[in-house]
């Protein structure tokens, strides 16, 4: 039952981290590309449980944030810590134990177009070599959350892009990892479909308070995160009362490589950085 | 193609060289460690070497055919037509039936491999793989290099037989031999060097075809038109390599066994 997935206990890992350490820190990390700097001193944290929206112009380096959290890539200079390890200091062998906690949804879904969506959604726990019965188990749960349980044995060539994405947070959340990062998960669809994910995305910030990052261009995307909830007994997205926002969701705002903002929603909206207010209106 | 500095050109093609060999070490080490990807080699191995078969039969047979015809006018002028089977099978187990078999799977294979994992590439699927927890090299690359190299010496062998039966064919029908004769001069033609030195040269080209057809998928930058260069950078060179690599080999053997 997807509502299975709320009731899973916290990881014993995660339990074990504590409250208070960011799950995320970056210190004073750049990188440079040929000759064009991309990311310049960005430095900023993430604490347990926190969703942190990264905004910014196309270009502005917000892709490559993602993949130096996920370890994917390695920065010039600065450290970047991920549940207290250095991922810049550490070999790829035990990045790949440090990745089984971190859940990653790819800008276009990235699925492995040879294999069925069941078989997508399951790479993680084949390669942990989980029993059989317990990878359908949780594949179908996995799908169960993102309302996609009959595209089970479809291939990814033919979901719609929409589907696609859902199908790539199924992928992300099914070993239920401590961290996702969403690179622009909402990106190259229309606002339907759009505020469809991000209803999923808020179902699974608010039902496991799972601490994320998460890349957006669209403002209506991110702001609808901020001031929306999920409700549980009713399984619908709906807006927090009293125009309430979401304490857990934070800012970041990020132009051509340097971080502008950095902070909560109410801050975002009453800045007076001239660029900032001219890019959120 | 932009031009660059000799010098910038020169750490480029070194950076690359570097690549290359750090990809070859990992593939290599990679089956001594777990986890071992078995059902993906054995994949491999049904679609490198089953699905190369009829082509490598096909060449295999008819330059057999030719190089008897060829061979026999020449033989013709010395009197010696009967030789035809001597000068067949020294030239396909040693020679033809290696780089041949070398060249055609390359073809298929190489090609096949860089574009495969040049899409993955492009369309952040080996990231994803990463990000998922597995290493692409052990996962993609470690089974077709170990599934190139044990497909292609067997097929090299098949290449060797329907060759020898190619110039039989041609042999018997056209040049009017003996086919008893044929096979006899085959047999006695070849010693034991001559056929280490033809099955020692599938093993190098079997590396050659798999980590340079995955070198440069695995390379690959810059959407559809990067996967379609990849692809015919490792046709090329991985052609060319088997062609020195042939060379080279064949150079220490005729130093190791003496012909």
């Amino acid at each position: 039952m997807p509502e299975d997935l709320a009731s899973n206990e916290p990881s014993r890992s995660q339990q074990a981290d504590s409250a208070a350490e960011p799950v995320v820190i970056f210190n004073d990390v750049s990188i440079t590309f040929d000759v064009k700097p991309v990311l310049e001193n960005i430095s900023f944290t993430v604490r347990h449980g926190e969703t942190r929206i990264i905004l910014g112009p196309a270009g502005g380096g917000k892709s490559v944030l993602m993949k130096l959290a996920n370890g994917l890539i390695k920065p010039d200079s600065g450290t970047i810590r991920v549940f207290g390890e250095d991922v810049t200091a550490m070999r790829e062998r035990d990045l790949f134990k440090l990745r089984g906690r971190i859940g990653m949804v790819f800008q276009e879904s990235a699925l492995f177009d040879s294999l069925s969506v069941a078989d997508n959604v399951a790479f993680r726990l084949h390669e942990e070599r989980v029993p059989e019965d317990e990878i359908h188990a949780r594949v179908v749960e996995a799908l169960q959350f993102v309302e996609l349980e009959q595209a089970i044995e479809k291939f990814p060539s033919e979901l719609s892009g929409g589907m696609r994405r859902r199908v790539s947070i199924a992928r992300a959340i099914v070993s239920r990892p401590d961290l996702i990062l969403y690179d622009s998960p909402t990106g190259g669809l229309d606002p339907i479909t759009s505020t469809t994910i991000i209803e999923l995305i808020v179902k699974q910030r608010d039902v496991t308070q799972t601490t994320s990052l998460l890349i957006t261009h669209r403002l209506q995307d991110a702001f609808l995160l901020a001031r929306n909830r999920f409700n549980q007994q009713t399984g619908q997205m709906e807006p927090i009362p009293d125009g309430g926002i979401d304490n857990s969701t934070k800012f970041l705002v990020l132009n051509e490589g340097r971080i502008v903002f950095d902070g909560t929603t109410r801050e975002l909206i009453g800045t007076e950085d001239p660029w900032l207010k001219e890019y959120i209106t | 193609m932009p031009f660059v500095s000799p010098e910038v050109f020169a750490k480029q093609k070194i950076a690359a060289v570097q690549d290359y060999a750090v990809l070859c070490w990992h593939a290599i080490v990679n089956i001594f460690s777990g986890p071992r990807y078995w059902a993906d080699i054995f994949t491999q191995m049904d679609s490198i070497g089953v699905g190369s078969t009829p082509i490598v039969v096909l060449t295999g047979f008819f330059t057999g055919c030719v190089l008897a015809l060829q061979s026999a006018t020449s033989l013709q002028e010395f009197g010696s037509v009967s030789l035809t089977g001597n000068l067949v099978a020294l030239s396909m187990v040693k020679e033809l039936g290696p780089v041949l078999t070398g060249l055609m799977v390359s073809g298929r294979n190489a090609s096949g491999m860089a574009s495969e994992i040049g899409s993955m590439k492009v369309t952040e699927q080996i990231d994803a793989m990463r990000a998922l927890g597995t290493d692409p090299l052990r996962k993609l690359v470690t089974p077709r290099l170990y599934a190139t190299i044990f497909m292609l010496f067997f097929l090299t062998i098949i290449a060797d037989a329907v060759g020898i039966a190619g110039g039989a064919l041609v042999s018997i029908s056209l040049l009017g031999l003996n086919a008893s004769s044929y096979f006899n001069n085959s047999y006695r033609a070849l010693v034991y060097g001559d056929v280490v030195q033809g099955l020692t040269k599938p093993l190098f080209s079997g590396f050659i075809i798999a980590t340079v057809g995955c070198y440069f998928g695995m390379k690959t930058k810059g959407g559809t038109q990067g996967v379609g260069k990849s692809t015919t950078q490792a046709v090329v060179v991985s052609s060319v390599f088997i062609i020195i690599v042939d060379f080279i080999v064949s150079r220490a053997m005729i130093g190791i066994f003496g012909r």
